[in-house]
């Protein structure tokens, strides 16, 4: 089990790729990773799920913090490539209306 | 002979098995016949309970264990974990876990953030017994979607 995130960077523009499972050990993983984005005013950040496999409240602590990070500085985060099971993670704890999300319904079912 | 197939996994209070006891509850599971979402529900639920377990365990001694007992019935799931990580007499342990008390337990499980709010949401039973630290007790049904119910009752 583990986790892997690829930052790309490029003026106000970054892009998180997160493949793997989000639990109580890797989250700290993915925390550290996402603290070095450097903020800034307007930053436009969109986090890539769609090779996210398993994710609890750890996960959501941590997206939910750089989410108040990036806001704080008048800042925009975007969820994409959700599955619908991680959708509904965000839906069934009320964040799913705070927060912008693009879900990927390749194949789904839903 | 008990009603009941017994599985305790019990493993040292670190973050990085609580992912080894989410896979082997989701085999476990998968063998009773919960569908995919039901087991996906069960996998977080329980390492929702599980990551809190491992937290306080660690917070009070380094070599902390915890344990994990699961009850497979032929309709249902039971998951009992506690934090003291001494094995547990799980028919006498079940009769003394009762319903929490709002004010009391849940704010130490809630500090974490969503997590017992989660476990409530995904399981169709929970209890909790606070006594020589935290047991969760938590109860999953075959095909009982009772997910969208609880989701109307808290957000109304």
């Amino acid at each position: 089990m583990n986790i892997q995130v690829i930052l790309k960077e490029e003026e106000n523009l970054v892009k998180a790729f997160i493949n793997g499972e989000i639990d109580a050990f890797t989250a700290p993983m993915l925390r550290e990773q996402l603290a070095t984005v450097q903020q800034k005013e307007n930053l436009q950040t969109e986090l890539e799920m769609s090779g996210v496999s398993y994710m609890d409240s750890t996960g959501l602590g941590v997206i939910v913090a750089f989410f108040k990070n990036v806001n704080a500085n008048n800042g925009h985060v975007k969820l994409t490539g959700l599955s619908p099971r991680l959708k509904r993670l965000f839906d069934i704890t009320g964040l799913g209306e705070i927060m912008d999300i693009e879900t990927d319904d390749k194949g789904g079912n839903y | 002979m008990r009603p009941f197939d017994y599985v305790e996994i019990r493993v040292p209070a670190k973050s990085q098995y609580v992912g080894v006891a989410r896979l082997t509850i989701s085999g476990l599971a998968s063998r009773i016949g919960f569908t995919y979402d039901e087991i996906e529900d069960l996998k977080i639920a329980s390492s929702e309970a599980i990551t809190n377990a491992v937290q306080h365990a660690y917070s009070e001694v380094d070599e902390g264990e915890v344990v994990v007992g699961c009850a497979l019935y032929p309709d249902k799931i039971e998951i009992m974990v506690a934090d003291h990580g001494k094995s547990f007499n799980f028919e006498e342990t079940k009769t003394k876990v009762g319903p929490y008390h709002d004010q009391q337990e849940v704010q130490f499980l809630r500090e974490g953030g969503l997590g017992l709010y989660l476990i409530e949401t995904l399981m169709d039973e929970v209890k909790v017994h606070h006594q020589d630290g935290v047991t969760v007790f938590m109860t999953k049904y075959v095909g009982e979607e009772q997910v969208e119910e609880n989701v109307e009752i808290i957000s109304s």
